[in-house]
């Protein structure tokens, strides 16, 4: 099966510093994604995507390849069922940069199985995740996408 | 950002345009030329429309290897639609949500 990858862009008015907090620390992925990203974010170690309910459901996990706050995290990403199975692994790499007054982000997400359900899933929440973590850095409210 | 808003909706307002921006969603990660390829336009032409995609934040490009490639990015697409639409779409299904509740309370009742 083909491969595919996906590149998203967002601009925030904020700082790298900023940026790279948010998308790590759940005091703020919870408000603006609904889950926490948990891990010690050393390379090496892994990370896990957890409902920020009550449930603490196990949505995703992976390892952490690169780290370099706040200006470059790569990770692998997989549903926990494929823990085992490396092949249906893909790859996040989060860059932050300075631009400006701002910051530019930009998610690549590589090696996702070519119409699978994960790469549906990401196709359709990355750009929602983005657009809500700008909207909470930019005017401390997030958007209420994931409230439903 | 009411600017880059601008910028979108000019890069939308064109055939051509939105035709790329369909390619890219159906197969993302083109090289120029395989864009061509579909396109009845020269490489020029697509090459600008690319350049006004890209000036709006719609289309990406990255270097893999040796080729230069073309992602979609719909992240501008969606700030527009949290911005601009879904602001109307609540109103509308909260009316279909109140019609609901008052069909079923009759029902019930």
């Amino acid at each position: 099966m083909g491969k595919s990858s996906f590149v998203y862009v967002i601009y925030i008015a904020s700082t790298p510093e900023m940026v790279w907090k948010a998308l790590l620390d759940g005091e703020f992925t919870r408000q603006y994604w609904g889950h926490d990203n948990v891990s010690d974010w050393r390379p090496g170690s892994t990370w896990e995507h957890r409902r920020s309910d009550e449930t603490r459901a196990l949505r995703l996990v992976g390892e952490v390849l690169e780290s370099q706050p706040p200006h470059r995290l790569v990770i692998t990403w997989a549903d926990p069922k494929d823990t085992a199975n490396r092949d249906r692994h893909s790859r996040v790499a989060f860059d932050i940069e300075r631009v400006g007054n701002g910051v530019r982000l930009t998610v690549t997400h590589d090696d996702l199985e070519t119409g699978s359900g994960m790469e549906r899933g990401i196709r359709e929440g990355w750009p929602r995740v983005l657009s809500s973590l700008k909207s909470l850095l930019e005017t401390g409210n997030p958007l209420d996408t994931w409230a439903k | 950002m009411s600017r880059d808003t601008d910028a979108v909706f000019k890069a939308l307002a064109d055939p051509s345009r939105r035709k790329l921006l369909d390619l890219l969603n159906a197969h993302d990660g083109q090289t120029l030329s395989q864009l061509c390829d579909h396109h009845d336009m020269t490489r020029q032409a697509v090459t600008q429309h690319l350049g006004v995609l890209e000036s709006a934040g719609l289309v990406v490009t990255q270097w893999r290897g040796r080729e230069k490639l073309h992602f979609l990015n719909p992240v501008p697409l969606q700030e527009i639609y949290d911005r601009w639409i879904r602001k109307f779409e609540r109103s509308r299904l909260k009316a279909m949500h109140d019609l609901k509740r008052r069909l079923e309370g009759t029902h019930d009742g």
